[in-house]
């Protein structure tokens, strides 16, 4: 199999001696043009990997702010159908790679296969699904994997050595390491623990590791050193465009 | 990788929730099948449900109902089961798997607040810890049942999300657990949700089906009943009626949807008669949702059905042939309730109304003194406020 594009550009960003950047904005935030808008200016001021959030009803994985926007979106008649259409009418616009982190269920509810054709026509590049352990995951993984797109697994705190082995099988792209035990959103503090998971999940994985959940300052990663490759930012992100900040401003204090 | 799957019926199931809720799944499952049998686990369990639920709850034939309907009629009394519902077989054995899994603290959500103060009087008679999310609609509609649950100790969470109901209550339990799974337990209030929710949850509600067999049998010489009826949530009062008769294919099984107000294009609870194979909170499932997979809210004039999706074993018998299900609306379930309270003394919950009401309007289908047991889930009292608002006294 060739290597995955979402690989190369987290490889690329650590040769230029520093961590990729993965930002991550729900789909129609804060509202549906402005959306492309900070899309662009996230894709020009440095984002290697953008995740965009499909939105759906019933957000179980995600604290308040993140909840809060993709209903909000929900509410502005964003649908997997509209950001399938936005994307091509835009494919090669961007030199981020393009992946969609959203629930099943609209996913499963749009067809597997048609999924994967229209998001590959649409210049996606993978997927990340929160509520799809690898239990439930390989009709979705065969499903992409014939045109070439990734399942971008999550792990965690609480993940054993033989659970992330099993995912490291099928890994492509990228791993998300969750690095708290809950939901999105901005934290003070890091659990001490992770330095320990992320140790192991680094002998384990042969593909890059992303920090995500609960960062929202640079000065969080310094402990990791090279055990992570990227680090994804969605709360922070939000919050700094709702006190009325721009995502050139926000990427600034990453570089 | 399709090995890994487990807990299934049919094409329904699964486990479609976050990995970090996968290790305390993985933990239940073991501990129910490593706890759960063991002779300490069932004799402890016996005691509590005969001494403090008061089961086995009796199988009463209703002399008047019978008459004027010219089938028998039987009705499973559920709802004499301490706490008023048979929500507390269900969570007086998990509270004791909790405590024997040792976690301190339960947490649960609630719709018409009968699971709640279910988990909350186990929770207060095994000396756990109680935190009880529910929909602040619900909070509003079930007020009776808000108070218990504080006088049990417990401390109730409204949700302000979503459709501020049910499924909501539900989104934040899931956050909870993921974020306290070390020394929380997830006491699920039906057999819905992620395996091994759906197991668990039957097996533990399967006892209303045992007790009503063979409670039948002793009565009428060993015979079989005719149809057993049951309305359907989540689907766990549902399940525990048919278990024990689903090998008995001559006994037909018939699940009961709430259809709102009935009007066309108005919200109701109908999962299995209207919604679509989809996934929420943990299971694929039938379930209420647009063209885009969001889900829809549901309506229901009884709390404890309003919930857009219901337990994958029931999808699973239904796409089988061997379980029917079919709606009833609001104003039908409120004439059953009116008809329960005159006729034979007793004051039904507005849930088991939706049953009750599905015999009254069918009883042409089936054959002259057939008999027919009804599970009665609950008892009226929590619903009297809206009873009165309704009916106007
Ligand atoms: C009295 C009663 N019956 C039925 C139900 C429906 O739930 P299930 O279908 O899971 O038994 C409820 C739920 O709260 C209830 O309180």
């Amino acid at each position: 199999m060739t290597k995955s594009r979402l690989e190369q550009k987290i490889r690329e960003a650590n040769e230029a001696g520093r961590k990729a950047l993965i930002p991550y904005l729900p789909a129609g935030y804060p509202d549906k043009e402005r959306f492309w808008k900070e899309l662009s200016a996230l894709d020009k001021s440095g984002a290697d990997i953008i995740e965009i959030g499909v939105p759906f009803s019933d957000p179980v994985a995600d604290g308040p702010v993140v909840e809060r926007a993709s209903l909000q979106c929900l509410e502005a008649g964003v649908t997997l159908d509209w950001i399938l259409a936005e994307l091509k009418k835009r494919k090669g616009g961007f030199k981020a790679g393009i992946v969609l982190m959203g629930y099943y269920n609209p996913f499963y509810k749009y067809g597997l296969d048609r999924l994967a054709a229209d998001a590959a026509e649409a210049g996606v590049t993978g997927f990340i699904v929160p509520d799809l352990p690898m239990e439930e995951s390989e009709d979705m993984t065969k499903a992409l994997a014939a045109r070439g797109l990734d399942l971008i697994p999550l792990v965690g705190l609480n993940t054993s050595e033989e659970r992330m082995k099993l995912y490291a099988d099928n890994a492509r792209g990228y791993v998300y390491f969750v690095s708290v035990l809950g939901t999105t959103g901005e934290r003070t503090s890091l659990p001490e623990e992770i330095a320990g998971r992320l140790a192991v999940a680094k002998r384990v994985f042969d593909v890059p590791l992303a920090l995500g959940f609960g960062i929202s300052r640079p000065e969080q990663l310094t402990t990791f050193g090279d055990t992570i490759d990227a680090v994804v930012f969605g709360s922070s992100l939000i919050k700094h465009l709702d006190q009325g900040g721009d995502s050139a401003g926000f990427m600034a204090r990453w570089k | 990788m399709q090995m890994l799957k487990k807990g299934y019926f049919g094409d329904f199931g699964g486990r479609f929730v976050p990995e970090l809720l996968m290790p305390p799944l993985i933990e239940l499952e073991e501990a129910m099948g490593r706890i759960m049998p063991s002779p300490i686990f069932q004799q402890e369990l016996g005691r509590i449900m005969a001494d403090f639920v008061g089961r086995p709850t009796p199988l009463y034939h209703c002399q008047g109902l019978s008459e004027m309907l010219g089938r028998n009629i039987w009705l499973k009394r559920e709802d004499l089961a301490h706490t008023g519902a048979h929500k507390v077989n269900n969570t007086m054995g998990q509270a004791l798997l909790a405590k024997h899994m040792g976690k301190p603290r339960l947490i649960a959500e609630t719709g018409a607040g009968q699971h709640g103060v279910a988990t909350a009087t186990a929770a207060a008679m095994l000396g756990l810890e109680c935190v009880v999310y529910m929909g602040s609609i619900d909070v509003k509609r079930q007020s009776h049942n808000v108070r218990r649950m504080k006088l049990l100790g417990a401390e109730v969470r409204p949700v302000e999300s979503g459709t501020k109901t049910l499924k909501d209550a539900i989104n934040a339990a899931l956050r909870d657990w993921i974020a306290e799974q070390r020394t929380t337990h997830y006491c699920l209030g039906s057999v819905t949700g992620a395996h091994p929710f759906p197991l668990l949850v039957r097996d533990l509600q399967a006892v209303i089906g045992r007790e009503a067999k063979r409670q039948f049998m002793e009565k009428m010489g060993g015979k079989l009943p005719y149809m057993i009826v049951a309305c359907v949530g989540g689907g766990s009062n549902a399940i525990g009626a048919f278990h024990e008769f689903v090998p008995h294919g001559e006994v037909r099984l018939v699940g009961v949807e709430a259809a709102g107000t009935g009007e066309l294009g108005c919200y109701h609870s109908a999962t299995l008669t209207k919604g679509e194979h989809g996934v929420l909170h943990g299971a694929l499932t039938k379930l209420l949702q647009d063209k885009h997979g969001q889900v829809e809210p549901s309506h229901s004039v009884a709390a404890g059905l309003d919930y857009p999706g219901v337990g994958p074993e029931h999808a699973g018998l239904q796409a089988a042939g061997r379980a029917e299900y079919y709606c009833v609306n609001d104003t039908q379930a409120l004439n059953a309730f009116q008809v329960l309270c005159r006729t034979e003394g007793i004051i039904p919950a507005l849930e088991s109304s939706h049953a009750l009401a599905w015999v009254l309007d069918n009883a042409e289908s089936i054959p002259r003194g057939e008999h027919v047991i009804i599970n009665l889930s609950g008892r009226g009292d929590k619903d009297l406020d809206i009873i009165e608002e309704v009916l106007g006294i």
